[in-house]
Formats: C-alpha cells, sequence, structure tokens
C-alpha cells in the first residue's frame, strides 16, 4: 500500500487536495480535503438581515448569483414576502444566465483541456481535440469567451453586474426591464443559441432536449461535427459512462419551476423532505459535536482536531451521502436520456456532463419564453417588512447543484446563518459512521500514480467541484 | 511579458470577471500585447505535481516572470501559521508562497479588494482568520508584505480593487506595464491604478437628473437617486464604474442598486446596512467627496424646491410615468 497526494487541482474554482491510498496501481482510498477555510458563516452573526444580500455572493465568484438567490429566498420566507411575477421571472432569467454561463465555461475552459493532454496522444482524436481544447491556446477559447462575455450582457440588464449584484431581492429585483430593453435580451439569447447550435451542438437546441436514451443520443452524435458530438467520441473510446460512479443517490432543490425537487435512489424517485438534512464535522477542522440540522448548526474552528482532514463538513440527507449537480436534477426530475444512463452504467463522468449540456439545450428555450413572458410597466418587485425575530429558509439550485441557507434572526440581527453548498455535499469527508463523501467514493479502483492516464482529474472535474463556496 | 497568478483566501469572482473582457476574447488581447500566463489556477492545463513544479522553479528564481497576481485576502491565522490555506499537494502555507514570490517578481498585483485591503475574510468580529491585504490593513499600510515594500520594479503592491475588480481595470493595468511600464505617479494614495480610481462612481451615473433635483428612491426598485435613502455611495466611491460599462451595458446603478464602494478598503463594515443611508437630522452622514456641508444641504434644500414634477414622479416608481414635455413648433409665440 503506498499514499499519495495530489493537488493543486487547477481549473476547478479554488484550492482542492485528494489523498489516496494505492494498492497495485489502483485507489483503495480516497480522502478529499479543502485545504482553505473561509467563515463566512461567522461573518454574518451580528449583521442587518438585508446585508446577507450584499455579503453571500461573496462567498462565490463563479455562483454568486446563487447565493444570492438562496439568501433572497431565505429573507422572503422570514419576511413572508412572495417575489412579483416580473420579479420571479427576473430571478429565474438572472440564475439561468449564471448557471448556463457555468455549464460553458466548466466544459470548454475547465473540464475539456484533460483530454489534449500528450497522455492521450497516441488515441485518434487527439491531434483535433489539443487544436481545439488545448487551454488557453486552444480554438475553443477564443471563440467560447466572447460568446461567454457577450451571453452575461444579459446581467447587465437584469443585474448590473455580474458577479455579485444586489438586484436579487426578496420581494423581486431591483431592475425592472423596459419595453425596448426586453427586445435587446431577446436578441442576445438569440445570438448565444445561434453559438451554440453552431459550435457546441451541431443542431438545434430543441433537438438535443429531446434525445431520450443512450441509443439515441449515441446516433445522433454519429459522424456529426460539434463540440458536444466530439466528446461523446472521446467518452466512448476512453469508457467514460463507466467511470466515476458514486453512490448513485441523488438530490435536488428543484429548480425555475421545469425541475421539481426530490431525491432519487435505486430507481425510485422520493419526495425531498429539508428536515432530513444534517451536517457532520467528525472529520473536519472543526469542534465535534453530534450531527446537526443546519437551523441550528455550528461553525466553530478546531485547527488542530486529530483525525481530521479537511474544512468541508459531511453533509448528509436521511443520513446518508448524496450527490447533487445537473444529473442529480435531471435524474430527480425524470429526464429519460439521463435515468437511461444511470440505469445502465450509474452516474459517471458521461453522464455528468451530458446533463450539463442538456440543460443548457433545454434552459436557453426556456429563458426565452421567460423573456416574452415579462410584463414591462408591472412592478419588478414586491416590498416586505423584516420580522425582529424570525427565522427562514431558501433551498435553490446553483449550476453544479444544491445550495441551501438557513437563517435566524433574533433582535433585528442575524443570530445565525448556516449554508450547505453543492460541494460540500459532492466534496464531503468521511461522517462519524466511516461513510465515504460522494467523490471520495467515485474514485475508488481507477488507476493513479506514476504513468497513469489523467483519468481522476475527469472525475474530479466531472462534479464541477466550488471549493470556495465548500469553505464559505 | 509573464504573468504568474495565485489565488487564496477569495471567492475566485475576479477571474470569473477577468473573463469577461470584452470586446475581444481575453486570450487573444492578452497574447497580442505579448502578455502570457506562467500559471493561472483556474485556466492552466498544469495541474498537481507540474503546477507545484512551475511554482517552485518561480520561487526559486530559476523561471523568471514579471507580475505576481494574487487574488484573495491573505490568511494569517491560526495563531501565525497560515493553516487556513495550505497549498494543496504542498501543505505549506499560502502566505508563505506569496511572500517567496513577491521576491522574484519585478511588479506584484493584488487583484480585488480582499487582496488588497483583506475584505469581507478580515471583517469577521475579531478577524480570527488573521486575514489581511497584501500591503495593507483595511486602510492602514502593513499587511502581509509590510509597509515598506517595494517590488524589483520599484513600486508598491499596485492595488487592483473592486468586488469583484472590473475586467477592463486588470487588463490594462497589464498593458500599461507592458507598454510602458508604470510610475508612482500612476497610482493613488492608497496603491490603485488612477486611470479608473481617479475618477468617482457618480461620474456618468443615470441618476444624476435625480441626484441633481434631490429626487430619491424610496424603495428598491425606484427609479430615483439611491443616495439620500438606500445606501449610494457613489459619490463617495472612486471607480469609473458608470463611465465604463459592466458587462456590455450595465453598473450598479444601473441595475438599480446602491454602489457600496466595493473599491474602498473597509466597505465590507460600513457601520450600517448595506442598503441604508444613515442620517443625522435628516441629512446623510456621508456627503460626495470634496463637498462643504453646509453647501450640500444649502443646495439640496434649493435644488428639491425646483425639482420638476416629472423628476419627482419618476423617482419614488420602477419604470417612467412622465415623459419630458416636447416643445411645441414655432417657439416663443
Ligand atoms: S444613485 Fe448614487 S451614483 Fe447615482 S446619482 Fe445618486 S448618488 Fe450618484
Ligand atoms: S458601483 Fe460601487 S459597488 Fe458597484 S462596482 Fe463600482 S465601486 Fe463597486
Amino acid at each position: 500500500m503506498s499514499r499519495i497526494v495530489v493537488g493543486p487541482f487547477n481549473r476547478v474554482e479554488g484550492d482542492l487536495e485528494v489523498s489516496l491510498e494505492l494498492e497495485g496501481g489502483r485507489i483503495q482510498a480516497a480522502h478529499v480535503n479543502s485545504p482553505l477555510f473561509r467563515g463566512f458563516e461567522q461573518i454574518l452573526v451580528g449583521r442587518a438581515p438585508l446585508d446577507a444580500l450584499a455579503i453571500v455572493p461573496r462567498i462565490c465568484g463563479i455562483c454568486s448569483v446563487a447565493q444570492s438567490a438562496a439568501a433572497a429566498t431565505a429573507l422572503a420566507d422570514a419576511m413572508g414576502v412572495t417575489p412579483t411575477p416580473n420579479g420571479l421571472l427576473a430571478r429565474h432569467l438572472i440564475q439561468a444566465t449564471e448557471n448556463m454561463a457555468d455549464h460553458l465555461t466548466h466544459f470548454y475552459l475547465f473540464f475539456m483541456p484533460d483530454f489534449a493532454r500528450p497522455d492521450y496522444v497516441d488515441r485518434s482524436w487527439h491531434a483535433a481535440t489539443a487544436e481545439r481544447f488545448t487551454a488557453i491556446k486552444g480554438s475553443a477559447a477564443a471563440e467560447v469567451l466572447p460568446a461567454r462575455a457577450s451571453f452575461l450582457r444579459l446581467m447587465g440588464f437584469l443585474a448590473g453586474r455580474w458577479p455579485h449584484t444586489l438586484a436579487i431581492q426578496p420581494g423581486g429585483s431591483t431592475r425592472a426591464i423596459t419595453a425596448g430593453e426586453r427586445i435587446r435580451l431577446l436578441a442576445l439569447l438569440r445570438e448565444f443559441r445561434s453559438f451554440l447550435e453552431r459550435r457546441l451542438f451541431g443542431d438545434a437546441l430543441e433537438r438535443i432536449g429531446q434525445l431520450a436514451s443512450k441509443a439515441e443520443l449515441l446516433a445522433w452524435a454519429d459522424g456529426r461535427a460539434g463540440d458536444f458530438p466530439a466528446f461523446l467520441k472521446i467518452a466512448g473510446d476512453l469508457g467514460l459512462e463507466r467511470i466515476g460512479r458514486a453512490d448513485d443517490r441523488f438530490l435536488s432543490h428543484g429548480a425555475y419551476g421545469l425541475f421539481p425537487a426530490g431525491t432519487w435512489q435505486q430507481g425510485k424517485t422520493v419526495a425531498f423532505a429539508p428536515a432530513l438534512i444534517t451536517e457532520d464535522t467528525e472529520r473536519a477542522w472543526l469542534l465535534a459535536d453530534q450531527p446537526r440540522h443546519p437551523a441550528a448548526g455550528e461553525t466553530i474552528v478546531a485547527a488542530d482536531k486529530a483525525d481530521a482532514y479537511t474544512w468541508c463538513k459531511a453533509p448528509r440527507y436521511a443520513g446518508r451521502a448524496h450527490e447533487v449537480g445537473a444529473l442529480a436534477r435531471q435524474v430527480v426530475a425524470g429526464n429519460p436520456l439521463l435515468l437511461d444512463l444511470v440505469q445502465r452504467d450509474g452516474g459517471s463522468v458521461m453522464a455528468r456532463v451530458v446533463a450539463r449540456l442538456q440543460e443548457l439545450a433545454r434552459l436557453i428555450p426556456a429563458m426565452e419564453g421567460w423573456v416574452q413572458a415579462l410584463q414591462p410597466g408591472d412592478s419588478f418587485c414586491a416590498q416586505g417588512v423584516l420580522p425582529d425575530e424570525g427565522s427562514g429558509v431558501g433551498l435553490v439550485e446553483a449550476a453544479r447543484g444544491s445550495l441551501g441557507h438557513w437563517l435566524t434572526i433574533r433582535r433585528g440581527r442575524i443570530e445565525r446563518y448556516q449554508i450547505i453548498a453543492p460541494t460540500t455535499w459532492n466534496f464531503s469527508p468521511r461522517d462519524a459512521s466511516n461513510q465515504e463523501g460522494p467523490l471520495e467514493k467515485a474514485l475508488l479502483g481507477l488507476a493513479a500514480g506514476e504513468g497513469a492516464p489523467p483519468t481522476i482529474q475527469h472525475v474530479v472535474r466531472s462534479f464541477d467541484p466550488c471549493m470556495v463556496c465548500t469553505v464559505h | 511579458m509573464k504573468v504568474l497568478w495565485l489565488q487564496s483566501g477569495g471567492c475566485g469572482g475576479c477571474t470569473q470577471s477577468l473573463l469577461c473582457s470584452e470586446p475581444r476574447s481575453l486570450f487573444d488581447e492578452l497574447r497580442d500585447a505579448g502578455i502570457e500566463f506562467v500559471w493561472h489556477p483556474a485556466l492552466s492545463e498544469a495541474s498537481g505535481g507540474e503546477a507545484l513544479a512551475v511554482l517552485e522553479a518561480c520561487t526559486s528564481g530559476e523561471l523568471a516572470f514579471d507580475v505576481l497576481c494574487v487574488e484573495g485576502a491573505m490568511l494569517r491565522g491560526p495563531n501565525g501559521s497560515g493553516r487556513f490555506h495550505l497549498m494543496a499537494g504542498n501543505g505549506r502555507p499560502l502566505t508563505e508562497w506569496v511572500t517567496r514570490l513577491a521576491g522574484h517578481a519585478k511588479w506584484v498585483f493584488a487583484i480585488g479588494s480582499c487582496t488588497a485591503y483583506g475584505g469581507f475574510s478580515a471583517n469577521t468580529p475579531g478577524n480570527p482568520l488573521e486575514a489581511c491585504g497584501l500591503q495593507y490593513d483595511e486602510q492602514t499600510p502593513g499587511g502581509l508584505l509590510g509597509a515598506d515594500f517595494r517590488s524589483a520594479g520599484g513600486l508598491p503592491v499596485v492595488n487592483i480593487a473592486g468586488c469583484p475588480t472590473h475586467p477592463g481595470w486588470i487588463v490594462e493595468s497589464l498593458q500599461k506595464l507592458a507598454l510602458e511600464g508604470m510610475a508612482d505617479t500612476d497610482l493613488d494614495e492608497l496603491g490603485r491604478p488612477l486611470f479608473y480610481a481617479g475618477e468617482l462612481v457618480h461620474h456618468g451615473c443615470p441618476r444624476n437628473e435625480y441626484y441633481e433635483f434631490k429626487a430619491s428612491a424610496e424603495k428598491q426598485s425606484d427609479l430615483g437617486c439611491l443616495m439620500e435613502n438606500l445606501g449610494c455611495k457613489g459619490t463617495q466611491a472612486h471607480a469609473d464604474c458608470n463611465l465604463r460599462a459592466w458587462n456590455g451595458s450595465g453598473s450598479c446603478l444601473r441595475g438599480g442598486f446602491a454602489c457600496i464602494a466595493c473599491t474602498e478598503p473597509g466597505f465590507e463594515s460600513p457601520g450600517h446596512a448595506f442598503q441604508e443611508t444613515p442620517k443625522v437630522a435628516g441629512i446623510p452622514i456621508g456627503l460626495p467627496s470634496d463637498m462643504p456641508k453646509a453647501w450640500f444641504v444649502a443646495l439640496a434644500a434649493l435644488s428639491k424646491s425646483a425639482t420638476p414634477k416629472r423628476v419627482r414622479d419618476n423617482a419614488v416608481v420602477d419604470h417612467l410615468v412622465l415623459r419630458p414635455a416636447i416643445k411645441k413648433k414655432g417657439g416663443g409665440k
């Protein structure tokens, strides 16, 4: 048995280290370490409740809007206010813009460059992949960055700027869209659609959204030009549909009124009960404690704790580790393509990537619909009053999975604020019963160490981790 | 010009913002200006051992580089150990890496307000993270590298402050350096490049007509000026946010919410709720830079009494209810 430590993992958001125990070049055990601590839950304590809207986006530069939306939802819950119809549409649009930009950035800038590595120089697809996806220098980056920046112009209209907007409020949005701007929003969406259809998919978005099984997907991709078909070819050659399986227990808070909340395991979708969430600090450098529901959670540093190996807590649902993300969201929502992939081979590197890209194809048309539904002239923001004492919960979906905020207000100030981020779920450490987190499970049995292909890089990045959120 | 980039106690938002650089692809624009990344944690191919080898070579002086860009606060805790952020795969504190690399850099850039001044990490009550900026503890010179630090190029740390920083502020700072270098006279008293920190957010704000007449927004989403009630610090914040657009056509004010002065040290703890304006006897405490209080009060009273109905009515709704009047032809008759 030998032990190696792998890190830094770049092209993930934030800092990540994985230590691996190897036997005959295969991973027998993995420990995932988030080596940075940020302490946002303490920053929030004692502040005016609405200050959360200015503070929480700064937890994460890549999903700052998801953080804002979770805080606004928790505050709205505490205030008993409901966003106006325009406000809700604007919030959907702002959140979807960030989520879709994240999916795009992840695929082109973070995930695909690993296939351009010299490790794969003997594969038939390598030369074309290196030309297109080499980090920074590839032809794809030169096209994707302007397409992404142009798409994010939606934020200039809807949210003032990105990242870190204060536009999202409990009652909706501070930014009423005018009739003329509604036309600009549609034009920007069409421009982005055109990029996706030409370069990423090589087909109409609606066609991608309809693909309903693995067989249909592969038949559709066969011989087609486009970056997604190119990925599917690589995935087939490297067997990525059989790599990176965790426990196949999925959880989603539900999003946009399109994808319902729920959990899924062994072929069954079960209703989601937020009361069943707990966080365990057994192996984190945090004060040892019994697992707590986040509404009663504590985050107290214990930097010298023996046996701890990360700053990340271990969230559990009904006592079990769960995977979150686009794949979880789609499986829970009963998406036939992703269900088929998971039922055949389990959650995998390939399934996670397919889930993300199919979401892109499905969300852009939905966004076009939301823009058309905006009613310029009607209110974008409902007003409400904060209670002096109260509590609220905000459960949303970031691009990379379920994000929850739990807030208690006392004497007009924030008394407690607890956050569970998507990567806290996916990259959780072991808990008191020694149950591994999803990534720790997904790495088992893979080749690693001297001379091994970069398989673990693919598995780690297939989760689209965000470490800065994890260690909020 | 070679750029080495590190991230520590921040959110990664400045890199995400940088990638929004427009209109050309960031990578093309930098390449054609002769700028390349030696390593960037979010963008480079090299990972794990390969990445550590690059960093080691830069630390030993074997691999020359020009600019060290650091993104995120320096976490010195607990008890000065730096263990709140150890470099993955290596186990040494980031504070140590940054100190050593800064000694080899011709120039050091603090990317974003956390790196410059400490950021939210330094604003936990009691600062248990022992967080600081590269050369400042909030407003006070010092920080990780010390008040006297000068990089090999002869400059203190260049503070590209902002939370996040605007892509243009970074890209133009790098290109200015590549083109003609930088001097102390290019920076303000807080180390920020003057080309953007020499302006106020208030300059070019689309709400200026409401400001002139003190026609103020009363609630979130109103069109009026946000200074009197909703916490706007645009008249005191140094940045060109309303002269240079964010994400195509945006800015905080264009987005309908207050400027919280994210380019200023200590903006994280303003001593009042972010979205409320603290007042004494009905007058906002934070008056515009360079404006004598008596004059402000006198002008405000005068302009309030002269506010056109159009401006007054539009200020407190979220879409225009009164249009500017159209002059009839054959004026004067
Ligand atoms: S909203 Fe702020 S920046 Fe705009 S005019 Fe008023 S004070 Fe100036
Ligand atoms: S307007 Fe103010 S808060 Fe907004 S980016 Fe500019 S300086 Fe920062």
